[in-house]
């Protein structure tokens, strides 16, 4: 049986930064098992600019930003296994995988750290009514083809869902000499990054369908169009709203859904909003030694809130195996109130953090002009006005937990309230 | 005449306003940016707008087909497909360097394409 101390699921920026870290930390025995061919993980095929900018100060591509972490890896001589699938996980961190070299492996950890990202919901998810034809992608996919293997997916294509992935293929097949009739998006606001519709649709005249969804997909063996129909504040279709455009191409960019098939193997327990686990301050989860970062966690819109999650969770684990981590003391849950969806972390033991903690969050809604109130029986501990939140943008706010010490609080609570002095 | 615009500089993606003003050195006056490089941005972004462009070019002798390559400066939104057509003749063979660059002054704009990663 092979042993280490921290074994790291996944070898993309999740991954990556929790193994530098955990290495920077004081740990030597560390050991990354990736799936794929290559470390680097999704950035490999997101060729666009846009990363790093808080990480780096500079906007590097996801090829680039990738770069830059794969050889710190490699010069911290940091042991890691490609081509290896992880096929379980338990409680007491045995850790059992499989690739076509070392043949099955059972590996003994004293962490784990969870860094396997997540998946793109597809066309079945969804049950889109009409035939079954090639030609639907989903936009990651198409994404892969186009920038790594070099094969284009169609000649004229409509876009279901406006999501960054989509968003950013939009621009991609046009400049590759694709017509993209449209993006059609069942919200009533777009679902990618306010930048993205306009450097990847409005920069190219591609209209954005708000409150329409595709409701048939036609064509016997490649798709020949698809009908377009706008929905009501129920997301139902309307009838008589129908039109049909004719396109041989079908991207779908509805959504992620964080990969945790192995998280389950190990009783951890899971949050059914983010799908992901929940996580205590350490982003520890609810399994003792087990941490989680990056998109296992919840679905990010920027890769450098990643990294610094994902460093996080490095560190923590680190901590753990030389028997830092405490799980005495006060311990406060943090509850999302009105407007919010979820928070990240679920729970502080105010014991592990010396002075500050990061809360990440995404409101459930549009809004304009509303506070921010972090509050505990009553007593507002924070307040921060806002001009405009919008349920594609994560929210971080930042609190000091000296705040919290000594009164024999319970919980935290954030929710949103309308500004009365604007 | 007022403008909207969102600021594509970073991911914050600031709401601008930009009107013409006489009376201020830069001939604008740009409100919503939370620095100056919204100002910047939405000033250019009326007189001359750029972009990064972002693409692949064909690579032999490599686990992968196609190697991402990125200019190193904005080029102008209006030349944008004709960089393409050059970036699209472009056949380089392994090994390559992040870095390294493969068109050097694309059609005169000054900006040179460069390789996104090691294959």
């Amino acid at each position: 049986m092979l042993s280490y101390d921290i074994v790291v699921i996944g070898g993309g920026p999740a991954g990556l930064a929790a193994a530098i870290q955990a290495k920077k930390s004081g740990i030597d025995s560390i050991l990354i098992l990736e799936r794929d061919r290559e470390l680097g993980g999704i950035l490999n095929q997101c060729i666009h600019n846009g990363f790093g900018i808080h990480e780096f100060k500079e906007e590097l591509t996801g090829p680039e930003y990738a770069d830059r972490f794969i050889k710190e890896l490699i010069n911290m001589n940091i042991d890691y296994k490609l081509n290896t699938m992880v096929l379980d996980i338990s409680k007491d961190k045995i850790v059992k995988a499989i690739n076509s070299k070392d043949g099955f492996m059972i590996i003994k950890a004293k962490a784990i750290i969870l860094a396997m990202g997540c998946r793109e919901r597809t066309r079945g998810a969804l049950a889109i009514p009409g035939t079954r034809p090639s030609g639907v992608f989903t936009a990651g996919t198409a994404q892969r083809f186009i920038n790594m293997e070099g094969y284009m997916i169609g000649k004229k294509v409509f876009i279901l869902g406006s999501g960054d992935i989509g968003l950013i293929m939009a621009r991609r097949l046009t400049l590759e000499g694709a017509q993209v009739i449209g993006v059609a998006e069942i919200m009533a606001y777009p679902g990618g990054l306010a930048r993205n519709i306009m450097q990847c649709l409005r920069d190219y005249d591609i209209p954005l369908m708000l409150s329409h969804t595709v409701t048939e997909i036609r064509g016997k063996d490649r798709v020949e169009g698809v009908v377009v129909s706008k929905v009501d504040e129920n997301r139902k279709p309307i009838p008589g709203t129908e039109k049909y455009f004719e396109c041989d191409t079908l991207l779908l960019s509805v959504g992620l859904i964080p990969e945790n098939e192995l998280s389950k193997k190990a009783d951890i327990e899971l949050n059914p909003v983010t799908g992901g686990p929940i996580v205590n301050e350490s982003m520890e989860t609810t399994v003792s030694g087990i941490f989680a970062c990056g998109n296992v966690l919840h679905v990010h819109d920027l890769v450098d809130y990643v990294t610094e999650e994902s460093r996080r969770a490095g560190e923590n684990a680190a901590k753990y195996v030389k028997g830092k981590l405490y799980d005495s003391g006060e311990i406060i849950k943090t509850i999302p109130g009105k407007g919010i969806r979820y928070i990240v972390p679920y729970i502080i033991r105010l014991e592990n953090v010396r002075d500050f903690v990061n809360l990440f969050m995404r409101v459930d809604d549009v809004y304009k002009d509303v506070k921010m109130i972090v509050s505990s029986n009553n007593i507002t501990i924070k307040e921060l006005k806002k001009r405009r939140l919008v349920p594609s943008e994560m929210e971080k706010i930042t609190i000091n937990v000296n705040q919290l010490r000594g009164k024999g609080l319970s919980d935290i609570t954030i929710r949103l309230e309308e500004d009365a002095d604007i | 005449m007022k403008k909207d615009m969102i600021c594509i500089v970073c991911p914050i993606g600031c709401h601008l306003e930009i009107e013409e003003d006489e009376k201020s050195l830069l001939g604008f006056k740009v409100t919503g940016n939370q620095c100056k490089r919204g100002q910047e941005y939405a000033i250019e972004e009326i007189t001359n707008p750029k972009r990064i462009l972002t693409s692949t070019v064909k690579i032999k002798n490599a686990h992968l087909s196609r190697l991402p390559v990125r200019t190193n400066k904005p080029v102008p939104k209006d030349k944008i497909f004709e960089c393409m057509k050059e970036i699209n003749k472009v056949e380089v063979t392994a090994p390559i360097r992040v870095g390294d660059v493969i068109i050097k002054n694309i059609l005169g704009t000054g900006a040179d394409v460069l390789a996104s990663r090691d294959m």
